[in-house]
């Protein structure tokens, strides 16, 4: 079993879209919303993934193939 | 010792005692360092300070490492000079550098890694380690090899060669990763969390980030403890302009500024304002990778990320993990956000190059380049007391500037050289 953080980020359009329900209903992930803030023109989700780590890997892939930005929970983790 | 009492959530409050984590387990936001502020003003004093060694480790009371035995490569206390040439230029009467480009390994991040790895060294890790667009990289293996320990830094497979070299002369494991920058930043985040190493920038970060306060209370000190009208910041991630706000806010509250009175700071430390700091906060950044400069030109208080292109390599960072706290810093201190476009980093590098003698990255040309625009549209006014941030080396980055070779080629006699001077002569008249 893998459990991963990560921050989701979505555009307009997108934000209607219920992305982590059917991130959850799809894959085999059990999903866990911390911390989000969703307003008119952008909004993002802080959530932690429980599921077996290809199945975690899978399910990125495909919420990124949807246009939603993923990174890692800290933000930026490559400095200057 | 350090005066740490532990580690608090920005975003919901909730502590944490004083180890090696980051991020809170409840919401996922960022923890930060808490001090015992009042034992820190017992023993604080511009005495104690200026008694102290000729690096950040002068002001050990106010850094989370105990400064005992840091792991010091003699990082800050970098020149102030007052920039007379490039001021008459801008038409700013007041103007100094802070040139940290001369720091060990060529860059402000000595600052905050020689904080990372002392802190390393005290949690016991073995292996510090980081991901890194270069300077970090530098710093990390130049600490790792002082302190003894194995280093192992990320770097993306396109860096500046000067970069390169800059870090693997230190002898680290360098691992460069071929994937778009996206790709680099996820690896980097997984490796934290599956290796027991100090990566300085994710599970040290808390204390990892304090460092660039330094470079707050040394302007103020070598200003004879007053702080500037105007600071000019290049910013990637957004946490050394924060803690640059921050420093000179602590200094305040100590009442180690001249003529302020001391202040309590509140629960939240890491927001305190203290109403004597009127220092305008000015941020530059390249438009090839703006974010920050964007939201606070848009009045959002989201960062929306974007793909970085740009030649600031340095300053590339397309989600800054500090970006709102920057955001509420520069609105905060009445300062503005400013992205240089791209042709105009390179002019900004050979400005101050020729005009103060001092050589810049890519990251000092933004920064040069915005000093510029605010002279020019009358933000900073001629006799403002304004301090522009340089904080890496232009050995670093020579790819950006190469097309300034351009030598007198003569035969080893002295006519040849007449001949090629006048040629040059008539050339530049
Ligand atoms: C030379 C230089 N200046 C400025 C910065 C920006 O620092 P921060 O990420 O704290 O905004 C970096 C690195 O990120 C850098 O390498
Ligand atoms: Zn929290």
């Amino acid at each position: 079993m893998g459990r991963q953080r990560v921050k989701f980020t979505f555009e307009a359009e997108l934000v209607k879209e219920p992305i982590i329900y059917m991130l959850g209903r799809d894959f085999h992930l059990v999903t866990n919303i911390r911390r989000a803030d969703v307003g008119e023109t952008l909004g993002w989700v802080v959530l932690e993934l429980d599921g077996e780590k290809e199945e975690i890997e899978r399910g990125l892939q495909w919420v990124s193939s949807t246009g939603v930005r993923v990174d890692p929970v800290s933000g930026d983790v490559l400095q200057g | 010792m350090a005066f740490v009492s532990g580690l608090r959530c920005r975003e919901c409050g909730r502590e944490y005692p004083g180890e090696a984590l980051n991020v809170c387990d409840f919401c996922f936001g960022p923890l930060e360092v808490v001090y015992d502020y009042a034992t820190i003003s017992e023993v604080v004093s511009h005495d104690r300070i200026s008694a102290g060694p000729l690096s950040i480790w002068r002001y050990h009371d106010l850094l989370p490492a105990s400064g005992d035995d840091p792991v010091d490569i003699m990082a800050g206390f970098t020149p102030l000079l007052k920039a007379r040439n490039l001021g008459k230029r801008l038409g700013l009467n007041n103007l100094y550098i802070k040139n940290d480009s001369v720091n060990p390994s060529y860059s402000f991040k000595d600052r905050v890694v020689s904080v990372a790895a002392t802190k390393s060294v005290e949690f016991g890790f073995e292996t510090i380690a980081c991901a890194s667009t270069g300077n970090l990289a530098c710093s990390v293996a130049a600490h790792a090899a002082r302190a003894g320990m194995r280093s192992v830094v990320f770097i993306p497979s396109d860096l500046e060669r000067g970069k390169v070299i800059g870090a693997a002369v230190y002898g680290p494991t360098m691992v460069a990763v071929d994937g778009t920058y996206d790709e680099v930043n996820r690896l980097c985040s997984e490796v934290g969390d599956n290796y027991p190493w100090a990566f300085v920038n994710i599970n040290m970060r808390p204390y990892y980030a304090e460092g660039s306060k330094t470079l707050g209370y040394e302007v103020a000190e070598q200003l004879g403890w007053r702080i500037p009208d105007h600071v000019v910041i290049p910013s990637a991630s957004g946490a050394m302009f924060t803690k640059i706000w921050k420093g000179f806010n602590e200094l305040a509250c100590l009442g180690l500024l001249d003529g302020v009175e001391a202040m309590t700071f509140g629960p939240d430390q890491n927001t305190v304002h203290h109403p004597a700091i009127t220092t305008k906060m000015h941020m530059a950044q390249a438009e090839g990778c703006s974010p920050i400069v964007n939201a606070w030109a848009g009045g959002q208080s989201h960062v929306r990320p974007v793909r970085p292109d740009s030649i600031a390599k340095s300053l590339a960072i397309g989600n800054p993990a500090d970006g709102i706290y920057a955001l509420r810093v520069i609105n905060e201190s009445d300062g503005s956000a400013y992205a240089v476009p791209e042709p105009q980093v390179v002019e900004g590098i050979k400005l101050l190059a020729e005009t103060e003698g001092i050589f810049t990255e890519t990251a000092g040309g933004v920064t040069i380049s915005a000093l510029k625009h605010l002279a020019e549209s009358g933000a900073i006014g001629r006799d403002e007391l304004a301090v522009a941030y340089i904080t890496g080396n232009g050995l670093k980055t020579q790819e950006a500037v190469e097309e300034v070779v351009n030598p007198l080629l003569v035969k080893p006699t002295m006519s040849s050289f007449e001949e090629a001077l006048e040629g040059r002569a008539a050339v530049s008249q």
